[in-house]
This record gives structure tokens, sequence and C-alpha cells, in this order.
């Protein structure tokens, strides 16, 4: 089965009409800026398990939603 | 090498001990390389593989076995090639039949921006050691059977770029050949059995901590796959990698011998055909994170439609089967390997969507840097540092899809 994401605004609709969007969170204890700007732009938390993203509706409300997912299921929580 | 030889395949089980030299945790083709390099090469025996599932069982067994070293910048590349000829040489050094079928392999541009890219993708192999050539589009409907050359007026093509040491091995034989020569040599390798944490004493990992008890270690080694990031984050080192499932299918025996392998960036698809005769083929990761092994009709859906444009004869087929493997991405799409910000422990990940081909060379390199304890010329470029020295080797063009 194709993946579904219920949308607040157009109700439950196929993956393919969304696009993903990390949230980026630089972990505190890394306190230099460059090393934070290197993190930024290269690193990820990757989470196995419930992690926090945003989703863009395209080709729907063309608004963005921001969901909690498990990665290891992919069942929204 | 033959069916009989082939039946003399013994894997020998042993007992999970209490402290090794070396424990590698993940039985897929990178760490069982690893261990066969560092035991029959270097005559470290005192090594364990731990794997959680079955050997082969991640993506070294569900991948689609292309091998090649036709990439898009002169590190890779020779990286590439070095693993292409040991794939060459596999059969005889461990005297096991892993199906090595030397066939070439198209790479199809459908644009003017592809055709350069497909020349300068030549060009580069040229000057680094790989058999790459550019194909104008009459020569390439003469030499792949059954190719639609305007693919319905969608996608025409406009070259290709052959490279003529693109070949296929059955990956299971692959992985059983490294496991049971590692083993013969006394290795020991467990299934089964999961780690759970690293064992730290400061910063220094001194083992690992499993389902089945915990085993000291002078050296661990990283090589888990899609898992990367969790087994990193257990030695508080943190990496580039985003898991991204892969997916991809056979269909049921096409009857005629097709002997290619054909890919194409613009359609993201490749296509080849197995020993059984199904077509095989895959596309690009799913763009979502994940760590979900499910495969979807999305995926079928759109690779079908591209790939019947181009191949009519596929249209008849049936899917038979699909599968999916959750791949560690790199930024770059180039491999991470060597060591870490934490003492005694290495990794070797950013393998994705392509390191298949590179199990023999990335088992060769990682087993000299542990016996050397010094990173080997041909893996330096590929260090995690390379983020913050901003030295990437951004390779997407080569890497995307297999
Ligand atoms: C559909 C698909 C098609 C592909 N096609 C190609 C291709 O054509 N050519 C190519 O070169 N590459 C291809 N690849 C990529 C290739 O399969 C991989 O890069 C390669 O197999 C990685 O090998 P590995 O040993 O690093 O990881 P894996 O083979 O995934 O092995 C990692 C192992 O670690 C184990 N593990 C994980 N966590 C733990 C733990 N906590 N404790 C113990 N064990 C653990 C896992 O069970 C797994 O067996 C493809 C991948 C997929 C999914
Ligand atoms: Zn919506």
């Amino acid at each position: 089965m194709t993946l579904r994401i219920t949308c607040p605004h157009c109700g439950t609709r196929e993956i393919d009409e969304w696009v993903h969007g990390e949230i980026p969170v630089v972990p505190d204890d890394i306190t230099d800026a460059d090393d934070r700007d290197v993190d930024r732009a290269y690193f990820h938390n990757n989470v196995e398990g419930v992690v926090r993203e945003a989703w863009f509706h395209l080709y729907g409300c063309r608004r963005w939603v921001t969901l909690e997912r498990d990665t290891r299921t992919d069942a929204f929580q | 090498m033959n069916e009989f030889w082939e039946a003399k395949v013994k894997l020998q089980w042993a007992e999970l001990g209490s402290s090794y030299d070396v424990v590698i945790i993940g039985g897929g083709g990178h760490g069982l390389a690893t261990a066969y390099n560092l035991a029959v090469n270097h005559g470290i025996t005192n090594v364990a593989v731990i794997e959680k599932d079955y050997i082969g069982g991640g993506n070294s067994g569900r991948n689609t076995t292309v091998i090649r070293s036709n990439y898009g910048k002169p590190e890779p590349v020779r990286f590439y090639q070095r693993s292409l000829d040991l794939y060459r040489e596999l059969e005889a050094e461990t005297e096991r039949w892993v199906m090595h079928d030397e066939r070439g392999l198209w790479w199809l541009a459908h644009t003017e921006a592809g055709r350069r890219q497909e020349r300068s993708r030549a060009a580069i192999n040229q000057a680094f050691g790989a058999d790459t050539t550019f194909v104008e589009p009459e020569e390439i409907g003469r030499l792949i059977p059954g190719i639609n050359l305007d693919a319905d007026g969608e996608f025409p093509i406009t070259g290709a770029s052959f490279h003529a040491g693109g070949a296929t091995a059955r990956h299971d034989r692959v992985n059983w050949a490294f496991a049971e020569g590692a083993m013969r040599a006394g290795v020991t390798i467990v299934q089964g059995v999961k780690v759970t944490g690293l064992t730290l004493d400061g910063d220094r990992v001194v083992g690992v901590q499993t389902d089945k008890g915990d085993v000291a270690a002078g050296t661990v080694v990283g090589a888990v796959g899609g898992h990367a990031t969790t087994i990193a984050s257990m030695a508080n080192v943190r990496l580039p990698i985003r898991t991204h499932p892969l997916q991809a299918f056979v269909t049921n025996h096409y009857e005629q011998t097709w002997d290619a392998i054909v890919a194409s960036n613009d359609l993201g698809f490749y296509v080849s055909q197995t020993a059984r005769g199904e077509m095989l083929g895959g596309s690009h990761i799913d763009p979502q994170p994940s760590y979900s092994r499910r495969s979807d009709h999305h995926f079928i859906n759109e690779i079908a439609r591209r790939i019947v444009a181009l191949f009519p004869f596929m249209g008849n087929l049936r899917v038979l089967r699909q599968w999916t493997g959750i791949c560690d991405m790199s930024p770059d799409y180039t491999p991470i390997m060597g060591y870490t910000s934490a003492p005694g422990f290495l990794i070797t990940t950013g393998w994705g969507t392509w390191g298949f081909k590179a199990i023999p060379a990335g088992g060769e390199a990682m087993a000299q840097l542990i016996a050397n304890d010094e990173t080997p010329e041909l893996i330096a470029p590929f260090s995690i540092e390379r983020f913050a020295n901003d030295r990437t080797l951004a390779d997407r063009g080569s890497s995307g899809t297999h």
C-alpha cells in the first residue's frame, strides 16, 4: 500500500502529493559557530524512531504541515 | 567453478566469545569482506562478526548486483576500479562460484546536458583507469536489443556511455564466499545477535553490548548499512547520513537472452536480466527518510511507465516480486570510511544505493586500515573529516540509483 498522509485541510492523500522536509536540529553541545554550520549543512539526526518533520502538500493546499512519524514503521502518530 | 564445488560451501557457525581483537557489527558484504581480509591477508583471526538477522539479510542480499567503476570523480573511479578488478578475481580467490558475469553497462542520455555528462564521464573514466567510451544513438540502436530510441517522443536518446567492465554477480554467493573464507580462517560469525550498545571507557570504544551478553574488543567496526546512525550514536559519533528506502523488482521470465545492463539518469531507472531470465529493475530512493522496508505501488507505477517507453517488450511482462532495502545515504553520494572521533571505533558507511560493487575493495581497505593502523591512500579521500574540511566528493550523477 502506498503511504498516506492526513492533511488537516484536505483529508487523507497519497504520499506522492507531498514533499518531505527535514527539520534540522543541531545538538546544543555543538557550540563552535563553524561546527554548527557544518552540522547544519551535512549532518542529520536520522532518527530510528519517532521524528518531528515538515511536509509540504504540493499537489493539494500548498501548505506546510508539521507531523510526527515513526520511521521504523512509517506510522504517523 | 561448478555446482559440485558450490555444494561444498560449508558455513561453520561458532559460539560468540567474550573478547576479540576486532568486533565487526553487521554481517553484510562490507562486514564479511573486512573480516575475510583481516583473517586471510593479515593473519588477524581473533575476529567476530555480529549479525542481528542472517548474513546478507540487509542490503547486501537485496541489491540489484550491478558492478561498475564509471563514476564521475577521480577518487571514486580509482576506488571502484580496484573493486571491479577484485571482483574479476573473486572466484579464483575464494574458490567459490559467485556467478560473476561481465557484460558491459550502458548509461543513456536523453538531453543535451545528459549527452555532455556521458561524454565527460567517458573522459574522466579513461583518465583514471576505467574502460568507458561515448557512443552515438545509431550504434545504441544496433547494440541494445528491443530499445525504442525515441522513447515515444518523450525521452529521445541523444547518446550513451558504454562501460565495458560493467558486470553483475549473485549477491548471496558473494556474501557466502566471504563468510565461508573468513570462517575457514578462524573468524567467529554469529547470526541472530543484536548489538544494543557500545561499551565506552571515556571516549574510547572498548566493546559491544548485545542481547546475548557483552563482548570486549580492541577495535569495533560499524558496518550496519542503513542503521549506521543508530550504532554510531552509541559511541557519541554523529554522522552525515540519512536512511532512505530503495525499491527494486523482477518480472517473470523473459525468454530471450538480454545481455545488456542499461541505466538512465534522466529517466531514473536501470534494468538487467538475471540468470533465471527475469528482468530486474530499480530506480531512485524514496524521498522520505525511513527505516521501513515496505514496498509500494507508487514505485512500480512510475518505473513501469518509464521502462516501457524505452523497452516496449517489457510491457508484456508481469511484476513477479518487489522488495525494499534501507540505504545509508551520504550527502555527496560517496562512501564514508575509516576513523571516527571515538578511538577504537571505525565506520564503513555511506554505501547508499551503490555499495555492492564496493564490497571487495571496501573490505580490503578496512582490513588494511585495522592491520596497519593507518588509512590506506585509496580511501583517504572518503574520511568523515571531508565534510568539515570542505572536501566533499559530490557525485550524485554517478550514484543516484545503483
Ligand atoms: C534495492 C537495492 C538495490 C541496490 N542495487 C545496487 C547495485 O546494483 N549495485 C551496488 O553496487 N549497490 C547496490 N545497492 C546498495 C548495496 O546493496 C549496499 O550499499 C551494500 O549492500 C551495503 O553493504 P553493507 O554491508 O554496508 O550493509 P548491509 O548489507 O545492509 O549489512 C548491514 C548488516 O548489519 C546488520 N545490523 C544492523 N544493525 C545491527 C545491530 N544493531 N547489531 C547487529 N547487526 C546489525 C543488518 O542486519 C545487516 O545485515 C542496492 C541497494 C538496494 C536496497
Ligand atoms: Zn492539504
